[in-house]
């Protein structure tokens, strides 16, 4: 709740600032000041402190595992904003309005981690998603900028359309709004006896979150929104906000998909093997970096399926590591990737030689997405099969998954080379020492969630 | 503790060096550090009973950090003990670029390679499995040839794909663990059915398959080979095979038992094929270190197939064959690296005569030679002699084929000594001088330890003694 209210109330303070302040530069240190007083208040949840008592009539449910992942997205947050809140200056006339918007999007984000409705879920997603479209089109003399946006607005709208006719079905076919329907009877032949109503409305909400974290075969506005947008907000879109959205999602259909049978899990095979299919080849033939991490971003989700997939204590475990070890990855590449003057592969050709704290800080954030042992990465993957594993059921989801995840290291490798075993001259914007420490804090908590993920973990545990 | 010493000398050593970049300092503190290794193995082989360290790691998970060492991880730490200073010398006069770089990521791979041989943690195992890599990539796609940096990657992607199906191996048998832990003991303790079996052994063997290499997932390893800097090689080729003949003694065996019963005849035939198949290449090769590379798939073709008939003797053989062998040829990588750094060349059709111009090089090569093709006298012959004698009880025909092998090892590698050093000086060996004292240091030690093991090999038999115990005892 905290985090709710603390949220909304700091993206009308950014709102305000940028009226007030006159200095442009002071707007991201206020973010950054604003996303630790979001901090506290989150963490003062925890211990039942609240800032406002409100009565949310049983529609939000806090609970540990939920807070913590609001700390998990608060924190990325604040390190997406202190590599890139230059970036952020220099892309539009007014940054104070997009600092704004990102709290508002962590408003979003805070409402899909306890809702308990879905009518909430819808409020969080719609909140969640509608900054973002104009974040997209924030470059407004680009005309990819613009196109790119609207493509996020016209789809984003009719998956909501979606969400809401699926909301619709549910609520037709079983009388509430709620995400709890309890274990429902079941036939001789092991079906559910659950009104057809209901199961359509739940495979709607299942296309529309799907469309939300980019899943195949609903993915289609991933590339062209990711590599349209600014990168410093494809950055916060591509880590942030998906998480979220997989958060949401299973929080969603933790308890519903009982209500589906046994089909659930052939729908979610089906979806999980096309976006990992599509996500990983695609991105193998990508020149451009910025494209080619949007479609591994795919395949990613591919992976953080999984959680969906198994559906246990280690799944859940394995999103808020999956999603603490891929936020900070990805946020690290495209600080770095930002700073380059050509976002192809032959951009980066050389980097080594010419700044080689970012070459080695980008390859650590590279190992960790690619899943090499000693990375955050390799425990979050690790997680996922392990889930999938202990959940019994047929081990060639998890072969198929490994097989993609060794495809993925081509693509993630090929940064790697050319910044050290091609000549070149990679030329970058200003790099200042702050960024260098910066990049390298995150390298080194990379590293250290892969020695120890237990610190992350023990964390959720207390 | 002597075991966590092991990792941490190199590990440590390996970090201070890359942070020394380029000084003189950077190569000496490399040999001291991998001689003070030395020491330490050899304690440790000298030490009775089995070392062990345990610390806590990840208790959620169930795995902690915990080494063991016994009589063949001994005589393993001991082999990549004597390697990397015995390599470190031979190639001190070489120069490398960013030689802090180049000795650093030596180190680590030293590092990882103790870790996998001294593992007894399913995690840490593959933890340490994977990370004897990176260094190797590195080092192979910066110091390498021409073709380095798409042979690298090759070698890298088919490596990890191997990899990542053994950690599904290992997820599957740790969620059949009775305590939910990743420690080897309980990992041996897991009953699986038939076919479950059948599955793990599969994931688990296609890894080790890729990493000796064993015919036909062996495509990776002579570009590999002959792309790599000739240092990287000797270690590939000396140390990084025995860790999937090493993982196929330690986590396969006693795991699987039924499974290697029931494979272990398809296995065979594969490891034989990849014997002849390799040794007929061999003798077609003009390129020393392509010849040297098939004709180490074919030593490692025997010991793979001597792992697998399942008798005391074949896996004595093996014991010791896998220190022998990595003698061998780190012995025979010295001498193509001598010959690649002073002539510029490595083609056997444009040298000959060097015997003339290098009298040592060709007393100290035609030794290493003959103890490749397993005379008698050397070491080799010891664990060829033990590894047939134990094919011999499985299958008589298997043998006879496999035997084949030793007549076209003496083919392809008689052949090479006699193009290289006799017959007519070519016009690139003219200039050829005699080897430096540091190389003949180190090949005269490796000389040594052929003869000496190939005379008195009972110490070796006697140090892996336990470990062959209880695979037997286990059966």
């Amino acid at each position: 709740m905290n985090a709710i209210i603390v949220s909304a109330l700091m993206g009308v303070v950014m709102m305000l600032s940028g009226i007030i302040f006159q200095n442009k530069s002071l707007m991201k240190h206020l973010a950054a000041a604003g996303l630790i007083v979001l901090l506290v208040a989150n963490l003062l949840q925890s211990y039942g402190k609240y800032v406002i008592q409100v009565d949310t009539h049983n529609l939000l449910h806090f609970e540990q595992f939920g807070i913590f992942f609001n700390t998990i997205a608060i924190v990325a947050t604040l390190i997406y904003v202190l590599l890139s809140g230059k970036d952020i200056e220099n892309t539009g006339v007014h940054p104070a309005e997009y600092f704004a918007l990102v709290f508002f999007v962590l408003c979003g984000v805070t409402i899909l981690t306890s809702f308990n409705g879905l009518l909430m879920l819808f409020l969080g997603v719609e909140i969640m998603s509608i900054p973002l479209y104009i974040l997209t089109g924030a470059d407004k003399k680009n005309l990819k900028s613009n196109e790119a946006s609207l493509k996020y607005l016209l789809m984003g709208s009719f998956s909501t359309g979606i969400m809401l006719m699926g909301i619709a079905l549910i609520y037709g076919g079983s009388g509430s709004f709620g995400i709890n329907p309890g274990t429902p009877e079941m036939t001789v032949g092991g079906i559910p006896k659950v009104s057809f109503l209901t199961v359509s409305g739940l495979i709607l909400l299942f296309v529309s979150m799907c469309f939300k974290v980019s899943a195949a075969p609903f993915h289609f506005w991933t590339p062209d929104v990711y590599d349209g947008a600014p990168s410093v907000f494809t950055s916060f879109m591509a880590t942030v906000v998906k998480a979220a959205g997989f958060f949401a999602f299973m929080r969603l259909f933790e308890s519903q998909s009982e209500l589906m049978g046994a089909t659930w899990k052939i729908l979610l095979s089906f979806v999980i093997i096309a976006t990992l299919l599509i996500g990983n080849i695609t991105a193998v033939f990508q020149q451009s970096v910025k494209r080619m991490l949007a479609y591994s971003s795919i395949a990613q989700a591919g992976f953080m399926l999984f959680a969906l997939y198994a559906g246990n204590d280690l799944a859940k475990e394995g999103i808020l590591l999956y999603a603490a070890a891929y936020s900070l990855a990805t946020i690290g590449v495209f600080a770095v990737l930002i700073k380059m003057k050509d976002y192809t592969l032959d951009g980066f050709n050389g980097l080594a030689k010419t700044q080689p704290v970012l070459a080695l800080a980008t390859t650590i954030c590279l190992l960790s997405l690619s899943g090499i042992p000693l990375t955050a990465g390799f425990f979050a993957k690790y997680y996922m099969l392990a889930a999938v594993v202990k959940a019994g059921g047929a081990l060639w989801i998890v072969i198929v998954a490994v097989l993609y995840a060794a495809v993925s290291v081509y693509y993630y490798f090929r940064v790697i080379q050319a910044m050290y075993f091609k000549e070149g001259t990679a030329e970058t914007s200003e790099i200042t020492g702050g960024f260098k420490v910066g990049l390298l804090l995150v390298a080194g908590l990379i590293v250290l969630i892969g020695l120890l993920p237990s610190v992350l973990l023990n964390y959720f545990y207390f | 503790m002597i075991p966590l010493l092991l990792i941490s000398i190199p590990l440590l050593s390996g970090l201070a060096v890359l942070l020394l970049k380029d000084s003189p300092a950077s190569k000496a503190l490399a040999l001291v550090s991998s001689i003070a290794t030395l020491a330490l193995a050899l304690v440790a082989v000298f030490s009775k009973g089995a070392l062990h360290y345990d610390a806590a790691w990840l208790p959620a998970l169930g795995s902690r950090f915990s080494l063991m060492q016994d009589g063949m991880a001994k005589m393993l730490c001991l082999l990549t003990a004597i390697s990397f200073p015995v390599v470190f010398a031979a190639t001190y006069n070489n120069s490398y670029q960013k030689s802090g770089a180049f000795y650093g990521l030596m180190l680590l791979t030293q590092a990882g390679l103790m870790g996998v041989f001294l593992a007894s943690d399913a995690l840490l195992f593959y933890f340490f499995w994977e990370l004897a890599l990176i260094p190797v990539y590195f080092l192979c796609s910066i110091w390498g040839g021409e073709r380095r940096i798409a042979v690298t990657f090759k070698f890298f992607i088919y490596t990890f794909i191997g990899s990542l199906l053994m950690l599904i191996g290992i997820l599957y048998v740790y969620s059949k663990t009775a305590d939910h832990s990743f420690a080897l003991e309980s990992f041996y303790h897991v009953k699986l059915m038939a076919k479950e079996q059948a599955y793990v052994f599969a994931l688990f063997f296609i890894a080790f398959a890729i990493k000796m290499p064993i015919f036909p997932l062996h495509t990776w390893q002579p570009d590999a080979y002959e792309q790599s800097p000739t240092a990287t090689t000797m270690i590939l080729s000396g140390v990084m095979v025995k860790m999937g003949i090493y993982a196929v003694i330690r986590w396969l065996l006693p795991m699987v038992p039924d499974a290697v019963s029931g494979h272990a005849m398809f296995v065979i035939i594969l490891s034989v094929t990849g014997m002849i198949y390799a040794s007929l290449i061999a003798i077609r090769q003009d390129d020393i270190k392509r010849l040297i590379a098939y004709s180490s798939i074919a030593h490692i073709g025997l010991m793979c197939a001597a792992i697998f008939v399942q008798n005391r003797i074949g896996l004595e053989g093996v014991m010791i064959q896998m220190f022998n062998h990595g003698v061998n040829v780190i012995g025979l990588w010295i001498v193509a690296d001598v010959i690649e750094q002073q002539l510029g060349t490595r083609k056997m059709s444009e040298l000959g005569g060097l015997a003339q111009k290098a009298p040592v090089l060709a007393v100290l090569l035609v030794l290493m030679a003959l103890a490749n093709v397993a005379l008698p006298l050397t070491n080799a012959f010891v664990g060829e002699f033990l590894m047939f004698n134990g094919l011999f009880q499985y299958n008589v025909w298997i043998t006879a084929i496999a035997g084949i092998s030793i007549i076209l090892a003496a083919v392809y590698t008689l052949n090479m000594i006699q193009k290289v050093f006799y017959g007519q000086v070519a016009e690139k060996v003219t200039n050829a001088v005699d080897l430096s004292f540091n190389t003949q240091l180190a090949l005269g030690i490796l000389v040594v330890l052929v003869l000496v093991m190939g005379l008195y090999p009972q110490p070796m038999i006697n140090l892996t003694k336990d470990t062959v115990d209880a695979i037997f005892v286990q059966r």
